[in-house]
């Protein structure tokens, strides 16, 4: 009999300590320290070869760290207890084709320690929750990429884990299903799960997460609440008739760097977009472009990743996913 | 354990696997009734006496059986060396060991639920075999539970052998590994039998060494032994050319070696459960 994990709210979800995995020559996780909170989404981004999958593996136990430690819901890496109340959805999704729908959730509930009593009803509840009520009669080998992609979702979620892990979760959905998922993974974070969410499309994540981490190379390169990693807001204006002797004239809107043609002030509130443009208006400046925002998490993440690599089209370019 | 136990057979009988074993035993079965019966009705019209149509019957009863135990084997590699490799290649696997599953829950899983559905087909397709050679000859076997157990034996350590393949081999390296293997080891066997009635040392030495290694050709020997009227044993235990046949049996296998082969089981088992652990997924 395989022990209760001690659960409790106050631990962290997910908590690693600099940890790596090797496979031979090649060091796919250098040093990852990240922690992921009760109740949060954690998005979890990184180019082809960055390390995300190894690190879902580790995770779950499915492949063994070569240094450093972790913890899942409070007990080691690996520990069997803990995957009680673990959810995943690997990258690869596959179930028994014999199996009907229902039959692959009753099989999850019963391997994860479910009682029977209880097997049946928490299966019509995931499918449920992934819109495949209607098919849980229908053999799986039966069901297109996307709806197997559902069923894996709802696999993951049997039974209302306290960690939910997703591994590229809406790679064969159409947009439908993609908005789906979202709702999907807000209501598991609403009863208080911690999701932790292993994509590629950035903007999925950008309106899902409340907290990401960017990995390259094994390595985090950027982490934190969004608005940390995207930075603050900046304002670009493109003008002529003003020099750096101006300049600290419009300090007090934030730090200026002009660059030929191009003002930049980062950070500064958008709010204060027109009182700016007046100001250097009056100051004789003549404005032709007016950009104010913050950088979209593609190009923090271009930003971060894209870097120390040779552009793309030549031999050795990495290709993102 | 049990679930992955259950949910193999249950694939078993989804792929309609058991149904063709099925199919195939009836066919096997009526056929030898059919082909028994016409081969004693013309004997008994050429005068042919009891005490030879029965001794015909069982060698024709042994003859199936290394047919039907070669089908056995083959049946069992093929079971046995997608068992673990094709569920890792296609991540039904990983989706289920990122359960509380052990890694050797799951592997004794698949291989108990194989076992029993060949174990199962082993004792369908040999008791109605025997049992119908029976009603249409007279001939029945001394003890016809013991040559059905040693093909059932057989077909296990092939089963163990290629589960243990799979861990670590894709499905069709391991069965065909298991497979040439399987074949090797029964003529070092018929090789270790002309060295014994020979008299040469190195030939008995290296067939020992083999059932050693595969103790396949040991439970043949078992199933020949099961099959064979008293009487067979009796006057072939001093002919040469009996002597060297794989087709007689002047004894059964040496309870050591049969111990040997539960162990070999065992021990197979449990280095491919080490395997499976130390497997990245």
């Amino acid at each position: 009999m395989i022990p209760m994990p001690r659960l409790s709210l106050d631990l962290p979800a997910i908590e690693v300590t600099d940890l790596q995995k090797r496979y031979g020559q090649i060091e796919a996780v250098a040093g990852l320290t990240m922690t992921v909170g009760r109740g949060e989404v954690f998005g979890f981004l990184g180019p082809n070869g960055a390390g995300k999958t190894t690190t879902v593996k580790l995770l779950l136990g499915l492949a063994r760290p070569t240094g450093g430690s972790g913890k899942i819901l409070g007990a080691p890496l690996g520990d069997l207890g803990a995957r009680r109340k673990v959810g995943y959805l690997p990258e690869l999704f596959r179930y028994q084709p014999w199996l009907k729908a229902r039959e692959v959730l009753t099989l999850h509930g019963e391997l994860m320690g479910m009682p029977r009593s209880r097997r049946g009803k928490a299966a019509d509840e995931a499918l449920g929750i992934v819109g495949l009520a209607d098919r849980a009669g229908d053999l799986v080998g039966r069901f297109s990429k996307g709806m197997q992609q559902r069923l894996g979702l709802g696999v993951a979620l049997l039974g209302e884990p306290a960690l939910v892990v997703l591994d590229e979760p809406t790679s064969a959905l159409d947009p439908v299903g993609r908005v789906d998922v979202r709702g999907i993974v807000r209501g598991a974070a609403a009863r208080g799960a911690a999701v932790f969410l292993n994509s590629h499309l950035l903007s999925e994540v950008e309106q899902v997460c409340d907290r990401v981490a960017i990995i390259d190379h094994g390595r985090v390169v950027a982490s934190g609440e969004l608005d940390d990693v995207l930075g603050q807001a900046e304002t670009l204006i493109r003008l002529t008739g003003l020099s750096e002797s101006d300049l600290p004239a419009i300090e007090r809107f934030g730090p200026p760097t002009l660059e030929g043609d191009l003002l930049a002030i980062r950070p500064m509130d958008a709010e204060n977009v027109p009182e700016l443009v007046a100001q250097l208006v009056s100051m004789g400046a003549k404005i032709s472009e007016v950009r104010s925002g913050r950088s979209s998490l593609e190009q923090r993440f271009l930003e971060l990743v894209a870097r120390d690599r040779p552009p793309a089209g030549t031999p050795s370019a990495p290709r993102l996913r | 354990m049990l679930a992955i136990t259950r949910l193999t057979i249950g694939e078993a009988a989804r792929r309609r696997v058991l149904w063709v074993l099925v199919i195939l035993a009836a066919i096997a079965v009526s056929l030898t009734a059919w082909g028994v019966s016409s081969l004693i009705a013309a004997a008994r019209d050429h005068g042919v006496t009891d005490l030879e149509i029965k001794f015909a019957v069982s060698q024709i009863l042994i003859f199936i059986a290394f047919m039907f135990g070669f089908v056995l084997v083959m049946t069992a590699a093929f079971f046995g060396s997608p068992a673990i490799a094709t569920e890792l290649e296609n991540g039904i696997a990983q989706a289920m060991l990122a359960r509380p599953l052990p890694r050797a829950s799951y592997l004794l899983g698949r291989w108990f639920g194989l076992a029993i559905v060949i174990v199962g087909y082993a004792a369908v397709s040999g008791f109605l075999a025997i049992g119908v050679v029976g009603l249409v000859s007279g001939y029945v076997p001394p003890d016809p539970i013991l040559p059905v157990a040693y093909l059932a034996g057989q077909a296990l350590v092939l089963l163990s052998l290629t589960v243990l393949l799979s861990t670590r081999l894709p499905p069709i390296a391991g069965g065909a590994i298991a497979v040439v293997a399987y074949g090797l080891a029964w003529m070092a066997g018929v090789l270790g039998k002309i060295g014994l009635a020979l008299g040469t040392t190195s030939l008995v030495t290296a067939s020992d060494a083999s059932r050693f290694l595969l103790p396949t050709d040991a439970l043949w020997q078992g199933v020949v032994y099961g099959l064979e009227p008293s009487f067979v044993i009796n006057a072939g235990e001093g002919e040469f050319v009996a002597r060297t046949s794989p087709f007689f049996a002047a004894t059964g296998p040496a309870p050591a070696i049969v111990a040997w082969s539960v162990i070999w089981v065992v021990l197979i088992l449990a280095l491919a459960v080490t395997q499976l652990r130390r497997r990245e997924l």
